[in-house]
């Protein structure tokens, strides 16, 4: 069993969960994710690790309520416990000085972007920061990217936070500015990376991208999260999750994704029947 | 009359089992084991040799004779202590080991009539142990002090820890998913290996103080060289194959096409067969393909049947006498309606424009020279190419080395193929104070090789830590 040490909704169905996991905190480096089991009757669930403490022995994750097991999952508070963590798992960020970097992070990715910008900066790069939201009720950390970058963009889809827009805008935008960007990392969900792949593949500047197919073990055991990179068979959780997003093969990644999804509905409507009740 | 012509030769006692047409629709198990009258009957089979060959058949050298005349004398608990001096996983093994290739096939009964059902009453034994429910701990021997991790709770992991345990070692075993037990667990399904079975065989583990840390990829939560640091004197790696091959045809990554080990995966370790009561879907095919014709095969193809699968087909590139799977499974996938499409393979997956797969295109082959394996290497007939409709591939070719933990080792050596390289006669790794097992050291094979290979490594770890590397 793994403690909750603090569960926080940090917006409107995402949530914020830290775990007292030493074993993980010791290893973990940016861009990893750990598998969580919830209960025993939960879908194991990769998440990436927004943060860690290895003097505190804990790790937080940062999730966005979709199927039944996050749903479980959110109903969860502080001093709960979850039957199964499990990690630090996958290929970490590769971390170097390269100049200027974009951290580019939509809903959950805000969180998962953290490290790798926090990274990169004390790596001595300049870190420029992208966050976008659909609306403002739906931002979130945007002081704790501001305190890694050396600038903070924010951009919200109904202009309900200036400017009006999406992180492809936002990049044009320093793509065709006087900056030179040298890197760009993206996490959040697929269709807005494969986006701002598209929008950075013109002016050629390498895209990190962080890929979230549907996984598993995590260990590379069944080969369920493989996406097609470069024209290869790639496991996203041990080749991976960070890829090059102008080789990515979206298409096949976005059908992959929703290979379940009538599935998943039934087991919400099923799930959420019979606890109709309960309320965070 | 003689009183030797009056004794009527006992048959072998069939085990009574689920009707195929019933059994296809549930997840229950399929055989149903002996009642004590038959156990007692099958055992007076036994001639009793003086130098039994049974016993060189078995892996873990079981004392056959002596535990089948336990059984016939009524001794049921002592015929389970004979088998659990030499074998820690007696219900597994009854019901998954390939015992027509090795203890029965040496039967001196088996030359002119039908071995002693050996298998049968080994899980006889075991089951009644559990269903008296109180299970003989054997005496361990004074603690050692000595501590061993051993990577892995699968097969070969568990018969490492049963017999150091015993010899009065410290014994912790490191699992990677959430519940104990490995492939007994994600990839024998419920109806050949009930998991309450295997659950029953890590309580005994841990009666007997074996420590079991699920949640633990070795390699990524923590090293081989960690372990060491952190006071272990010795380490066993029994992590099992672990990667899934595909085909590498085009077409693969459509939805509905899994790996066996996904499949499985998903609907033992997972329980997606009790979808939408457990979470984790699984697609459940109406029109079901499984290529390959191992054992893990005809598993893939009899869940799909309860998964509930109108056709499942098992396509396989060579004839029927060269398939991998044991007989008897076979046997069971076919009385419950398996087809099976010999003489074909793949060469693409055909989507329906959305994604998901709706066929797939194959082609005749023929069977030509033997080739490395001494099997007739299968050759395509041209223009045999024909295309046929699916729902779900089940990919079930075999395993290649997962490289997780060997990646992060680097003075482990491996062979070309990415397997560890160990000792025949030890286990030892290249690694001092390393040694390695089953499917890693092996690729893809059987619970009781693993099994054998564990008990060969417990012996040479013992040797280690009592007169040194």
């Amino acid at each position: 069993m793994y403690k909750i040490l603090k569960k926080q909704e940090l917006v409107p169905n995402i949530h914020l969960v830290k775990f007292l996991a030493p074993a993980i905190a010791k290893k973990a480096q940016p861009g990893q994710f750990v598998i969580i089991t919830v209960d025993e009757k939960g879908e194991r669930i990769p998440l990436t690790i927004a943060d860690w403490d290895k003097t505190e022995g804990s790790i937080t994750v940062v999730f966005m309520e979709v199927g039944t097991t996050t749903q479980r999952f959110a109903l969860l508070n502080t001093g709960d416990s979850i039957d199964s963590l499990v990690g630090p798992l996958g290929i970490p960020a590769h971390i170097e000085k390269v100049g200027t970097v974009v951290c580019v992070g939509g809903c959950y990715g805000i969180a998962a972007i953290m490290p790798i910008a926090r990274a990169m900066k004390e790596a001595g790069n300049k870190v420029i920061s992208i966050i976008e939201a659909r609306s403002k009720y739906l931002l979130f950390w945007e002081d704790e990217l501001k305190s890694v970058s050396d600038q903070l963009i924010v951009t919200t889809g109904d202009g309900s936070y200036a400017p009006q827009g999406w992180i492809p805008d936002q990049l044009t935008q320093i793509f065709e500015g006087e900056e030179k960007v040298d890197l760009i990392f993206a996490i959040g969900c697929t269709f807005m990376m494969k986006l701002a792949s598209e929008t950075s593949k013109p002016f050629d500047i390498k895209t990190i991208v962080h890929l979230n197919s549907i996984m598993v073990d995590g260990t590379g055991m069944c080969g369920c999260c493989r996406v097609l990179v470069g024209g290869e068979t790639k496991f996203a959780c041990v080749d991976g999750p960070e890829f090059d997003g102008h080789q990515v093969d979206w298409d096949v990644l976005l059908s992959r994704q929703s290979g379940y999804q009538d599935l998943e509905i039934q087991s919400l409507q099923n799930w959420e029947s019979r606890n109709w009740r309960r309320t965070k | 009359m003689e009183q030797k012509a009056k004794k009527e030769k006992v048959p072998r006692q069939p085990m009574p089992e689920q009707e195929p047409k019933v059994r296809a629709k549930n997840f229950q198990e399929v055989p149903l084991g002996y009642p004590p009258d038959i156990a007692m009957r099958e055992a007076s089979r036994c001639l009793q040799c003086k130098n039994p060959t049974c016993r060189t058949g078995c892996p873990v050298e079981i004392d056959i004779p002596a535990f089948i005349n336990r059984i016939k004398e009524g001794d049921f608990k002592g015929a389970i202590a004979k088998i659990k001096e030499k074998n820690a996983l007696p219900a597994v093994c009854g019901r998954v080991c390939p015992q027509e290739v090795q203890c029965e096939n040496n039967c001196i009964l088996g030359k002119k009539g039908e071995p002693v059902a050996i298998g049968r009453l080994e899980r006889f034994s075991a089951d009644w142990e559990r269903a008296q429910g109180e299970v003989s701990i054997p005496e361990k021997e004074a603690p050692t002090g000595k501590r061993i991790a051993v990577v892995g709770s699968g097969p070969s992991g568990l018969t490492v820890a049963g017999d150091l345990i015993l010899k009065g070692h410290d014994v912790t075993i490191f699992e990677a998913f959430q519940i104990p037990g490995g492939v007994l667990v994600y990839g024998i399904p419920e109806f050949r290996l009930p998991k309450a079975i295997v659950a029953a065989e890590v309580e005994y583990m841990k009666k007997l103080g074996v420590k079991f840390q699920c949640d633990m990829v070795v390699g990524a939560t923590v090293s081989i060289d960690e372990l060491f640091e952190q006071g272990y004197d010795a380490v066993y790696i029994g992590v099992g194959a672990g990667l899934p091959a595909f085909m590498r045809i085009p077409g693969e990554n459509l939805i509905g096409v899994y790996s066996a080990n996904e499949y499985l995966t998903r609907s033992n370790l997972m329980k997606a067969y009790l979808f939408p009561k457990y979470d984790t879907p699984i697609i459940r095919g109406k029109n079901v393909v499984v290529f390959g014709a191992g054992n893990v095969a005809m598993d893939s193809a009899r869940t799909a049947l309860r998964l509930g699968a109108e056709r499942v087909r098992i396509i396989y590139r060579r004839s029927r006498e060269e398939m991998p799977a044991r007989i008897e499974e076979l046997h069971h996938a076919e009385q419950e309606g398996v087809e099976l499409l010999l003489l074909a393979a793949p060469l693409n997956f055909i989507g329906d424009g959305d994604g998901r797969l709706k066929g797939v295109r194959c082609q005749r082959m023929e069977l030509g020279e033997p080739d490395e394996s001494g099997r007739r290497r299968p050759e395509p007939i041209k223009g045999s190419e024909f295309e046929t409709e699916c729902d779900t591939a089940v990919i079930a070719i075999g395993a290649g080395a997962n490289p997780l933990l060997t990646k992060k080792t680097p003075d482990i050596q491996l062979n070309r193929r990415g397997y560890i390289i160990a000792e025949p006669e030890t286990g030892k790794t290249t690694k001092k104070g390393v040694w390695a097992g089953g499917d890693i050291v092996t690729g893809q094979a059987t619970v009781i090789l693993a099994m054998g290979a564990g008990r060969m490594v417990a012996n040479s770890i013992h040797n280690y830590l009592t007169l040194g590397w």
